[in-house]
């Protein structure tokens, strides 16, 4: 089968900008030269419901887009911890925006990390960028793809004449590796 | 706008909508239903700007009887929906069919039967390649299996479609159409194709000119449906697209189609690398079928396992290609759930050890 780097699932509420940080790690991943696939749930359940995305990355061609035992999830809500915590392979890792979800641990089996996305986004003064703080924290921790081609995708998507914009989600990037670093989540 | 031969992140729908700009597609009409939704989305922002027309009907039956007029004045156009809306189109399909007008529609299946949802699906297997409309016609389908196809077949889509002056279907489904993948867009790679000697642009200067599917007299009629199928055994010489993995010395041999294509060739990699003799024919061209290439090639299997997202459809044609060459088996299932890699290799070893 084809060696699979990662499959990873994206979730939270609709708005919260899932579908986006898929992209962009999807991005990180061809651009590093990666087969990559990006796949959205779509219909009903995006309109008020959680959205969420899978991305596969691999060495060779993907066979499916889909992946119903992931290797990662990325949570953003507390819906999406419900959704998706029994379903991540053994071994894997569910990313956890702690600031929406404070309930206990139901596996053993799985890698817990918790990233207060919410709090660290309000305090460089953009709660949107929560995603984007999420995504940095994942890759800081897994290093799937370079933090390095998670800045370059970022420039590439906002463009230059929103150079406050720019200068909000880069520091998101920075905020978000720099707290999967500290002690209390190792 | 994207450069031309970068490499980008496409999602199936748009990428089509893309190539479909770039072949010079100059009409757009359209009803929206998921799961190809962003296809008219996209068009409907693009073309305007490109004076070119987006027109979103009323219904289906309008969309493909506005295609049938558009087509008719030799002008590059196109249509696309999925399944149940495909259904409502049949009438002027056999329309367009009949009067050997070019005309591209684009299927991206989703399930059935009936209202069924919004899932992926190959179930429309039959509704493409026999048709559902009335009478002696085919229609050319091609059936991509990854984002970058989307664009390629596109692409071949409007050059067949005009070439042989025939409804040219391309065939995806939610899967393809919803995924991105990375993929290169290029320049229409095809030349343009002279119309100016049968379209309906105008009869200013020259003497009118008629297209239509009546035909009153005996011969007549048997004439126009006899010129037809010549047109179509000339599509039979030319235009048969097929893929092989491993197929020569393969003691199985798994045909399958589309988006499960894909994921049969992972696991045909990974029974080969188990030592397995397996191997894969994938149908490009689901009409014309490739039919004495399967027969060739199924000589001296063991078995030939016929995979499809569907209760068995396409195994009705690879039966009639493999034509007692070697045991034909059906491995499906309908819409809903994917196959996964692992569920097709777990069924080539039991199937593979059925041979023993």
């Amino acid at each position: 089968m084809a060696t699979k780097d990662a499959s990873i699932i994206f979730s939270g509420f609709g708005g919260q900008g899932v579908l986006f940080i898929g992209m962009a790690m999807s991005n990180c991943a061809m651009n590093e030269d990666k087969y990559v696939t990006w796949l959205p749930s779509y219909g009903a359940e995006m309109r008020g419901g959680t959205a969420n995305c899978t991305v596969i990355i691999a060495n060779e061609e993907v066979a499916s887009p889909y992946e119903q035992t992931p290797d990662y999830v990325i949570a953003l809500n507390a819906q999406s911890v419900e959704k998706f915590e029994m379903k991540v392979k053994p071994g894997g890792s569910l990313i956890v925006n702690s600031s929406l979800y404070h309930e206990k641990e139901r596996r053993t089996d799985i890698n817990y990390v918790y990233v207060p996305a919410n709090e660290i986004a309000a305090k460089i003064g953009e709660i949107k960028c929560a995603n984007v703080v999420m995504l940095s924290a994942f890759i800081e921790k897994t290093k799937i793809v370079k933090i390095e081609s998670l800045k370059k995708v970022i420039r590439n998507v906002i463009s230059a004449s929103k150079a406050k914009l720019l200068e909000i989600n880069e520091l998101a990037i920075q905020k978000g590796a720099e707290y999967v670093k500290l002690p209390v989540c190792n | 706008m994207i450069k031309t031969g970068e490499k980008v992140l496409l999602k199936g729908n748009h990428a089509l909508a893309k190539a479909a700009l770039n072949a010079g597609c100059k009409c757009y009409f359209g009803y929206p239903i998921t799961p190809q939704n962003e296809i008219g989305e996209y068009l409907s922002v693009e073309m305007p700007k490109m004076g070119r027309s987006f027109l979103q009907a009323e219904s289906e039956v309008a969309a493909i009887n506005m295609l049938l007029g558009a087509a008719a004045t030799g002008t590059r156009a196109m249509t696309s929906s999925s399944s149940l809306a495909i259904a409502l189109m049949q009438e002027g399909i056999s329309y367009i069919a009949a009067d050997n007008i070019p005309a591209v529609v684009i299927s991206v299946m989703r399930a059935g039967p009936a209202l069924g949802y919004i899932f992926p699906s190959q179930g429309d297997y039959f509704q493409t390649v026999k048709g559902g409309g009335n009478g002696d016609y085919k229609t050319l389908t091609l059936a991509p299996s990854t984002v970058q196809e989307m664009i390629d077949y596109t692409y071949k889509a409007f050059h067949l479609a005009h070439k042989y002056r025939t409804i040219v279907f391309l065939l995806a489904d939610g899967m393809l159409g919803q995924m991105m993948e990375p993929a290169v867009l290029y320049d229409y790679p095809y030349e343009d194709i002279d119309n100016s000697d049968w379209a309906l642009d105008g009869a200013k200067g020259r003497p009118g000119r008629w297209i239509g599917s009546i035909h009153r007299t005996e011969t007549a009629l048997e004439q126009k449906t006899l010129a037809l199928f010549e047109k179509y055994d000339k599509i039979k010489q030319n235009e048969i697209e097929y893929e092989t993995m491993f197929a020569d010395d393969a003691e199985l041999l798994i045909t399958a189609f589309g988006s499960v294509a894909r994921i049969a060739k992972a696991a045909v990699k990974r029974a080969r690398e188990a030592g397995m003799k397996v191997g894969l024919f994938r149908p490009i061209s689901l009409w014309p079928f490739p039919t004495q290439e399967l027969n060739e090639c199924a000589k001296g299997k063991k078995v030939v396992l016929d995979i499809e997202m569907n209760m068995g459809q396409m195994v009705e044609d690879v039966k009639i290609a493999v034509n007692g060459e070697s045991k034909v088996e059906f491995f499906g299932r309908p819409a809903g759930y994917y196959f996964t890699p692992e569920e097709i290799y777990t069924q080539i070893e039991k199937t593979m050890e059925g041979l023993k």
